[in-house]
C-alpha cells in the first residue's frame, strides 16, 4: 500500500499539494503515482515566473515505461523548481513528498488548496 | 562484441578498394582529412563472419511468432517483393520523365484508386516516406483548411487518452495545442467529455479506430457529427487499419484525413526502422491540399500532378515521391488479395485474436475489457500477478524470449495497468496460437513456484536482463566514447 501523509492535498491527476508557511505553494507527485511510473529517467521542469490555470500540463516526467504530464493543481504563478531532479530524477522514487518536491507556486488564490482532496478522499479514489 | 574490437592495427582488405594512379576524387586538398577515420581493421573474412553472426541473432516474423500489438507484424508474401523487384522498377530512376515510367506510374495510379476504395476516401497521395510523416501530412492539411477558410482561431486539437503517442506529437509539430479526451471503461470514448472539450478552438480530432484498447470505436458516427457541428475535421490513425479492410471504410465513418501504414498492413517487412510509407488519404474538400506528387491519368497518359496543378499544397514530404519500393510490394499485395481477400484479412485477423482472448481468459488471466469482442488485438492485464506475486508484464514479456516467441507490446497502452496489448495478425495458424497460449500458461505456473527465476529471465537469449533504467539515465551509442 502507497504512502499518503495526511498534512497533503491531492488532486485525481495524482499532484500532492503542500501549503506553506509564507503562502507558497509546494506541488510534487504522489507515491501511488511514482510507484505507478517505474524508475524515472527524466523530467522537464517548468519555466520559473510562467502563469499558469489550473488543469494545464506544466511539467513531463519519463520513466522507462511511458512519459506523463503533471498538471497544475491551482491557478497560479511557478516561482520555484528543484533543481536537483534535473540530473536524479531517481529522487523522486526514493522521496516524493519531500526531497522529490516538483515545483512551487503562488497561488492565484490560497484557498483553493483547500478545494482539493485530502488523504482519505485521495486514499478512497486510488481504491476504487 | 563489437566490429572495433576485432582490429590488428594495419590490417587492410585492399582488394576492395579502388587503385589508381589518376587522381579520382575532386575534393579539394585543403578539405581532406589528415589522419585516417577510426575504422575497423579486418580481413574481408572477418567482416563477412561478424556481420552474418549479428544477423544470425535477428528475432524477426521469419523465424517467430510477433504479436506485437498495434504494429501488425504479418506475414509479407514473397510474391510482393518479387514482382517489387522486377528490373523495369529496379532500374527506373526517379528523374526519369513521365512517359519513360508509364508503367510504374499506372501501378501508383491503381494503388491510389485502390487505397481510395478501400478506405472509402476521395484521394489518396502516395508521398510520406512513414506513418510519422504521414501523420504530419495529415494534420498540416487540416490546417491548411482552416487557413484557407480564415479560420486560424482554432488551435487545439482533441486526443483520447488511448492514442498512440505519435499523435500529440504531430499535432504539436503542426503549432496546436493538445487536449486529452479520457475513455470509458468499456473502452469507448466519452462522449460527454469530448462534447464539454469541443468548441470554436477545435481544429480537428485524432482518432485510431479500433482503438489501441483492441476494441471497435461504437460511437463514431456520433463523435464525427459532433467535431463537424463545432467546424473542425477528423483525422484517422490507420494504425490499426488491418481490423477493418474489407469490412467498413474511415471514410464512411465520417474521417476527412487517414495515414494508412503501408508497410503494416500492406506488405512491408517492418520493425527495423524503415523503408515506410505513410500514404494519405483525404476527403473532397481536402484533396486540394494533398502533399505531392500525385499521379493523374490524361487519356492513356499517366503523369505526375505538380505544384503548377495544385497550387494549395502543403508541398513535399521528400525529394522524389515516396518510397517506390514499398507502394510497389503494396500494390501487388493488393492485387493478389482482391476484394475477397482483402475482407479475408481483416476477418481471419479478427478471429485469431478472439480466439486467444477467449482461450487466455479460460485458463485465468484476465482480459482488460472482458465482455467486448477484441478487434484484431487485445489486452491483458497482469495487475493480479504483479500485486500477489510480484511478477510483473515486463517478467511475463522477459521469459516469452525464452520459449520462442516475440513478446507482445508490454505496458502500452497507459491506461491499463501491468498490460500485454496481444495482436496475433491473420498469418498464424491455429497450432501458433496454441503455442503461444501454453507458454504464458507455463509462465503463470512458474510466476506461482518460482517468482524469482522469472525476475531474471531472459536466459537464452545473447545478452540477458538489460538495465532499461541505466540505458535511459547514461545513453551512450558511441563507441569512442565508451572506450575512453
Amino acid at each position: 500500500m502507497s504512502e499518503i501523509p495526511t498534512d497533503l492535498h491531492y488532486t485525481s491527476s495524482h499532484e500532492w499539494v503542500r501549503l506553506e508557511e509564507d503562502g507558497t505553494v509546494t506541488v510534487g507527485i504522489s507515491d501511488h503515482a511514482q510507484e505507478a511510473l517505474g524508475d524515472l529517467v527524466f523530467v522537464e521542469l517548468p519555466e520559473v515566473d510562467s502563469e499558469l490555470a489550473a488543469e494545464e500540463a506544466c511539467c513531463v516526467i519519463e520513466s522507462v515505461k511511458a512519459a506523463s504530464d503533471v498538471y497544475m493543481p491551482i491557478n497560479g504563478v511557478i516561482v520555484d523548481t528543484n533543481q536537483a531532479l534535473v540530473d536524479e530524477p531517481e529522487i523522486i522514487n526514493s522521496s516524493p513528498y519531500d526531497d522529490g518536491w516538483l515545483f512551487k507556486i503562488n497561488p492565484a488564490d490560497e484557498d483553493d488548496v483547500g478545494q482539493l482532496m485530502d488523504a482519505s478522499t485521495y486514499e478512497a479514489e486510488l481504491e476504487d | 562484441m563489437l566490429i572495433f574490437e576485432h582490429t590488428a592495427a594495419g590490417r587492410k582488405t585492399k582488394i576492395q578498394a579502388p587503385e589508381t594512379d589518376t587522381k579520382i576524387s575532386d575534393i579539394p586538398e585543403n578539405l581532406m582529412r589528415k589522419t585516417s577515420a577510426p575504422l575497423p581493421e579486418v580481413s574481408e573474412m572477418q567482416a563477412v563472419r561478424h556481420y552474418t553472426s549479428l544477423s544470425q541473432k535477428n528475432f524477426s516474423i521469419d523465424t517467430h511468432f510477433y504479436p506485437l500489438g498495434s504494429c501488425t507484424m504479418k506475414h509479407n508474401p514473397r510474391a510482393c517483393n518479387s514482382l517489387a523487384m522486377l528490373p523495369g522498377f529496379l532500374a527506373r530512376h526517379p528523374l526519369a520523365p513521365d512517359t519513360c515510367s508509364q508503367g510504374f506510374l499506372a501501378c501508383m495510379y491503381e494503388l491510389q484508386n485502390m487505397l481510395c476504395e478501400v478506405t472509402g476516401m476521395a484521394g489518396f497521395s502516395l508521398t510520406p516516406m512513414a506513418g510519422a510523416q504521414g501523420e504530419f501530412a495529415g494534420v498540416a492539411m487540416i490546417r491548411a483548411y482552416h487557413d484557407a477558410n480564415g479560420d486560424v482561431e482554432r488551435k487545439e486539437i482533441l486526443i483520447p487518452d488511448a492514442a498512440h503517442g505519435t499523435n500529440p506529437a504531430t499535432a504539436t509539430m503542426c503549432g496546436y495545442s493538445v487536449k486529452e479526451i479520457p475513455t470509458l471503461e468499456n473502452g469507448d470514448v466519452d462522449v460527454a467529455a469530448l462534447k464539454a472539450a469541443v468548441g470554436p478552438q477545435t481544429a480537428g480530432l485524432m482518432l485510431t479506430n479500433p482503438s489501441t484498447l483492441g476494441v471497435f470505436e461504437r460511437n463514431i458516427e456520433e463523435i464525427a457529427a459532433v467535431i463537424h457541428k463545432a467546424g473542425g475535421l477528423l483525422y484517422y490513425d490507420g494504425a490499426n487499419l488491418n481490423a477493418i479492410l474489407g469490412k467498413i471504410r474511415p471514410g464512411d465513418m465520417g474521417f476527412d484525413v487517414i495515414h494508412s501504414n503501408l508497410h503494416k498492413t500492406f506488405s512491408t517487412p517492418h520493425g527495423g526502422g524503415g523503408p515506410g510509407s505513410g500514404a494519405i488519404g483525404v476527403s473532397e474538400r481536402l484533396k486540394p491540399f494533398m502533399p505531392l506528387p500525385v499521379v493523374t491519368r490524361e487519356g492513356d497518359q499517366y503523369r505526375w500532378l505538380t505544384e503548377k496543378d495544385c497550387p494549395q499544397s502543403i508541398g513535399r514530404m521528400s525529394a522524389f515521391m515516396g518510397n517506390a519500393g514499398v507502394l510497389l510490394r503494396a500494390y501487388v499485395y493488393m492485387r493478389l488479395l482482391g476484394r475477397e481477400g482483402m475482407q479475408r484479412v481483416a476477418e481471419f485477423a479478427t478471429l485469431n485474436a478472439n480466439y486467444m482472448m477467449a482461450k487466455l481468459k479460460e485458463k485465468g488471466f484476465q482480459a482488460a475489457i472482458p465482455d467486448r469482442y477484441a478487434s484484431h488485438e487485445f489486452i491483458i492485464t497482469l495487475k493480479k500477478q504483479a500485486k500477489d506475486l510480484n511478477v510483473t508484464a515486463m517478467d511475463f514479456a522477459k521469459r516469452l524470449l525464452d520459449l520462442g516467441y516475440h513478446a507482445p507490446t508490454t505496458y502500452f497502452p497507459l491506461l491499463v495497468p501491468e498490460c500485454l496489448l496481444i495482436e496475433p495478425t491473420e498469418s498464424e495458424a491455429k497450432e501458433a496460437l496454441d503455442g503461444f497460449i501454453e507458454a504464458l500458461v507455463q509462465i503463470q505456473q512458474e510466476a506461482e513456484t518460482d517468482p524469482d527465476m522469472l525476475k531474471a529471465a531472459p536466459y537464452t537469449m545473447p545478452v540477458n536482463r538489460l538495465d532499461e533504467v541505466r540505458a535511459a539515465r547514461q545513453l551512450d551509442l558511441s563507441w569512442g566514447s565508451s572506450r575512453d
